[in-house]
């Protein structure tokens, strides 16, 4: 066993694990405020899920509609959430997010353009109006390497390709974290006063996803083995549009930006089947004939929007229906079509990488031909718990922000939601942990024996003669949760699924990673099996208490949204003898922001006040 | 089914050799599923890099039978059934295992270059652009630093010039500053002497790799070199702008 005083050991003020979106706008918060920050990252920098995503940001410029502004970003976030959002945190994200989305620009993003030269918008489902900044479908892309370009000259360290295993903690509070590098897989201790957690979600623990191997719930699991709470973790999004064919993509992402831009989706029996699934809240709001959706695409301010923009879980849970009632297309999907709506020109331009991914990855011409598509795991809502203004956790000195933490989506995010949190929540989080930092007396006490463990359950991975093959109890975990956690739940489904992943949990505790410590795949996905373990069951544990149907949760069972249960959250900790699941009541909205949201939209539009 | 045969370079920094995998290939696999399926039947400590699976990150950079190319964007059915496919490391930067490289090298280089530095912005607190004047530079944008750029650049692979040519990629994103209409920054002096716009002689093999389709050389490279041939001399340059031009 390594000795501790000659492990390779970093000190600094802020350790953020994560460089998303979330992360390095949290590192550069760190830095502008005189903190020594570190940042780590699985993968290369710039390599994050961030850089996948597609449409847009979503901020109430109102550079393309005059009428927009934070009120009805915010009333539209509420209403897309099902009301189970974090009303501060709504309220924060929505009036702030024009500051960040022009701060990116100031540090050299190049947004598309409007005609008047400012920054253009983009529609998106649930956003009443043209809201999300973009550039084609590549926005991630373009915010990543923002933040990548401007932070790395903003004197933080960045240790890339270095996977943080466990937090350490010196009493109640947090004290350091162990890693190790992927190269060659040593370990480092980096000690540190405060942790910002920007790991994301753990979309891996399903078959069919738009996720990457990063996504397995590292910093939630983490969070949670330190004594931090989750929250809304039933609330997990299905991507209504992934693709379905071939095989090997099954799960990948076709942005939304498709439908905002006039896509339109059909049944085997070319029905426009969307304007059978609007739900009552939202029929004032929506087209309810082809034409006025059709005017609507033509930019007619008097048409109401189509039924395609409905908010995720809709569409999705719609598609889910179409198919199990033998409506689906060839292969379990429906068709996405936008090349009769639109010329193929503007769909080059406007959508160049749908383009490219459908002609490279399933030989089909999107500007000739319908896509066929199908709902994909794609974005966690729940996460940690954290404090609406600081960012912070239960525990103290540990922070949260981006798809890892919870609170602003509430039961269902509407696209474009997620850039825009990552950036005014991490700026805050970077706010929290200065704060924090500054009121600290001295340096905390690391306790070897922490360490100890954290290295020996990694080394015993590798050492151990015989044992399950990772990959393959991988598999395992997202048959269970596809299969029981999946779209559309049941009491049974939930019950067989929680004892299935008794299972793997066996197989988890003796698996063995074959080969030696350097650039090892297999050691790696071994590691991130007790993570996504740890998710999966707080999801099904939620999902199973959670008795009514709401957003991203659906229930066969309880198939109604019930009013009462819009008064809690379920929040989860590590109990004595497992997982504790509690039913926590909700604080009673402001009244302010309770009257914003429920009011009519002519009585809120006008500019930003 | 039958099975298909690859050839996988499998070592370190201090050695290896190719080692023969057969394995089975379904409807549609690009080289990267079968990457993971070789690691998940035969081979589990096989190193890759890979994150989107969709040509967006850049992170499944290899040489396919010699060409540098996205496993995730290569399909299988793009070969002859019974042909043998060989996947090794990007030969221009240092191994560290498999088919993964050192490419921190590139991280360098980007930090050399100033970062964004804007002009003020307009009296309301905005900034105005317009779509034609930013074209140019979204294109330079669409980066995904899979590097394979870098290494096709014969300067770098063959040359080793590491030390004098920052490479196609970071050319572009130097033209990307450089032609941005709010960056208030004169880069032109340092493309030349610290960047090496001179070592380029535009052979183009870097905007025939390029998976984002970015025409590196004759949208980025020529005019960077336009720019400081008007301030410096660039033979190279020179030549082709006054011999070529007044052949044609
Ligand atoms: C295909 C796709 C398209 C999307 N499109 C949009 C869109 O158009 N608009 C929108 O708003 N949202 C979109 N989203 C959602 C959005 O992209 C993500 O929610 C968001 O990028 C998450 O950012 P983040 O900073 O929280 O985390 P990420 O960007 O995912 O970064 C997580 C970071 O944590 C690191 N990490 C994780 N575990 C560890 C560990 N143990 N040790 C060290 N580092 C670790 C990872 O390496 C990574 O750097 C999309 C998502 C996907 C997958
Ligand atoms: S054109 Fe220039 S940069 Fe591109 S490969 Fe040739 S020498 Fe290298
Ligand atoms: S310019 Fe093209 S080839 Fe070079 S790194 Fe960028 S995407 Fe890759
Ligand atoms: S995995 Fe992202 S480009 Fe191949």
């Amino acid at each position: 066993m390594v000795d501790i005083a000659e492990l390779q050991t970093f000190e600094h003020d802020v350790v953020v694990i994560g460089a998303g979106g979330a992360g390095l706008r949290a590192a550069i918060e760190c830095s502008r405020r005189g903190l020594n920050t570190a940042i780590v990252c699985k993968s290369l920098l710039g390599k994050a899920h961030t850089v996948m995503a597609e449409g847009g940001m979503a901020a109430a410029l109102g550079n393309v509609d005059p009428r927009d502004n934070w009120k009805i970003h915010f009333r539209d976030t509420m209403r897309g959430g099902k009301f189970l959002n974090q009303w501060r945190m709504a309220e924060l994200h929505a009036k702030e997010a024009p500051a960040r989305v022009n701060e990116l620009e100031e540090w050299g993003a190049v947004f598309d353009r409007a005609k008047n030269g400012l920054i253009s918008q983009r529609n998106f489902g649930g956003h009443r109006y043209p809201r999300l900044a973009h550039v084609g479908d590549r926005t991630g892309l373009e915010m990543i390497r923002t933040l990548q370009d401007y932070g790395i000259h903003q004197g933080f360290a960045v240790h890339m390709e270095c996977t943080a295993l466990d937090l350490l903690k010196d009493g109640e509070r947090i004290a350091g974290v162990v890693a190790y590098w992927r190269e060659n897989g040593r370990f480092l201790l980096l000690k540190t006063k405060a942790v910002i957690l920007a790991t994301g979600g753990a979309g891996k623990a399903w078959k069919v996803t738009s996720n990457s191997w990063e996504y397995t719930g590292d910093g939630l699991a983490m969070a949670y083995l330190a004594g931090a709470t989750l929250m809304d973790m039933e609330f997990v999004q299905f991507h209504p549009t992934g693709m379905v064919w071939p095989p090997s993509v099954r799960g990948t992402l076709v942005t939304e930006g498709v439908r905002g831009d006039g896509g339109i989706l059909l049944n085997n029996k070319h029905e426009r089947f969307m304007f059978n699934y609007i739900p009552e809240r939202f029929a004032p709001e929506t087209a309810s004939t082809e034409d006025e959706a059709r005017r609507w695409l033509q930019g007619d301010k008097e048409a109401r929007r189509p039924p395609e923009l409905l908010t995720r879980d809709v569409v999705a849970r719609a598609i889910t229906s179409e198919v199990k009632a033998g409506r689906g297309s060839p292969h379990g999907g429906v068709f996405l079509d936008i090349a009769s709506q639109v010329p193929a020109d503007m769909i080059k331009k406007k959508l160049p990488s749908m383009y490219h991914q459908f002609k490279e990855l399933a030989n089909v011409d999107i500007t000739k031909e319908a896509m066929e598509v199908g709902p994909t795991t794609h974005y966690f809502m729940g996460g940690v718990q954290v404090d609406h203004e600081s960012q912070q956790s239960v525990v103290p000195g540990l922070f949260a922000c981006g798809e890892c933490a919870a609170g602003l989506h509430g039961a269902n995010r509407l696209g474009g939601n997620s850039l825009s949190d990552l950036l005014v929540f991490g700026r805050r989080a970077g706010l929290g942990a200065a704060d924090y930092v500054a009121s600290m007396a001295s340096f905390p006490c690391i306790d070897e024996a922490q360490v100890r463990q954290s290295m020996r359950r990694a080394t015993d991975i590798l050492n151990r003669e015989s044992g399950a093959n990772p990959y393959l109890v991988h598999e395992a975990l997202q048959k269970v949760m596809n299969d029981g956690v999946g779209i559309v739940r049941s009491e049974a489904d939930l019950t067989a699924a929680l004892a299935g992943l008794e299972h793997v949990k066996r197989d988890v505790e003796r698996v063995k990673a074959d080969g030696a410590s350097q650039y090892n795949p297999g050691w790696h996905a071994a590691l991130d099996l007790r993570n996504l373990l740890i998710v999966s069951e707080a999801v099904a544990r939620a999902a199973l208490m959670r008795q009514e149907s709401r957003g991203g949760h659906s229930r066969v069972d309880h198939p109604n949204e019930e009013e009462v249960w819009g008064e809690y959250h379920i929040v989860i900790h590590q109990g004595r003898n497992g997982m504790d699941v509690e039913k926590v009541r909700r604080a009673e909205p402001p009244r302010e922001l309770a009257a914003i949201a429920y009011a009519t939209l002519e009585s809120l539009e006008g500019s930003n006040g | 089914m039958a099975k298909r045969i690859f050839n996988i370079w499998r070592g370190d920094a201090t050695g290896g050799r190719f080692v023969e995998y057969h394995t089975d290939v379904d409807t549609g696999m690009v080289v990267l599923d079968v990457v993971h399926r070789i690691q998940a039947e035969q081979a589990g400590d096989l190193s890759c890099r890979w994150n989107c699976k969709a040509g967006k990150c850049g992170s499944c950079s290899m040489e396919i039978d010699g060409k540098p190319r996205l496993a995730c964007m290569t399909r299988m059915d793009t070969f002859s059934p019974s042909a043998t496919v060989t996947l090794q490391p990007l030969r221009a930067f240092p191994i560290l295992k498999d088919l993964v490289t050192d490419v921190s090298w590139n991280y360098q280089q980007n930090k050399r270059i100033p970062p964004f530095r804007p002009r003020p912005r307009d009296a309301d607190g905005r900034y105005r652009m317009q779509q034609i004047d930013v074209d140019r530079i979204q294109e330079f944008r669409k980066c995904i630093e899979c590097f394979m750029c870098q290494d096709v650049c014969h300067v770098l692979r063959d040359h080793s010039r590491f030390d004098t040519f920052v490479g196609p990629r970071f050319m572009i994103r130097l033209a990307s500053l450089a032609m941005h209409p709010l960056d208030a920054l004169d880069r032109i002096p340092a493309v030349r002497k610290e960047f090496g716009s001179g070592m380029c002689n535009i052979t183009k093999c870097c905007t025939e790799v390029c998976p984002e389709q970015i025409s590196i050389t004759d949208n980025g490279i020529i005019p960077l070199k336009e720019r400081v041939v008007d301030r410096f001399f660039d033979p190279l340059m020179w030549v082709k702008r006054n011999l070529l031009r007044r052949s044609a």
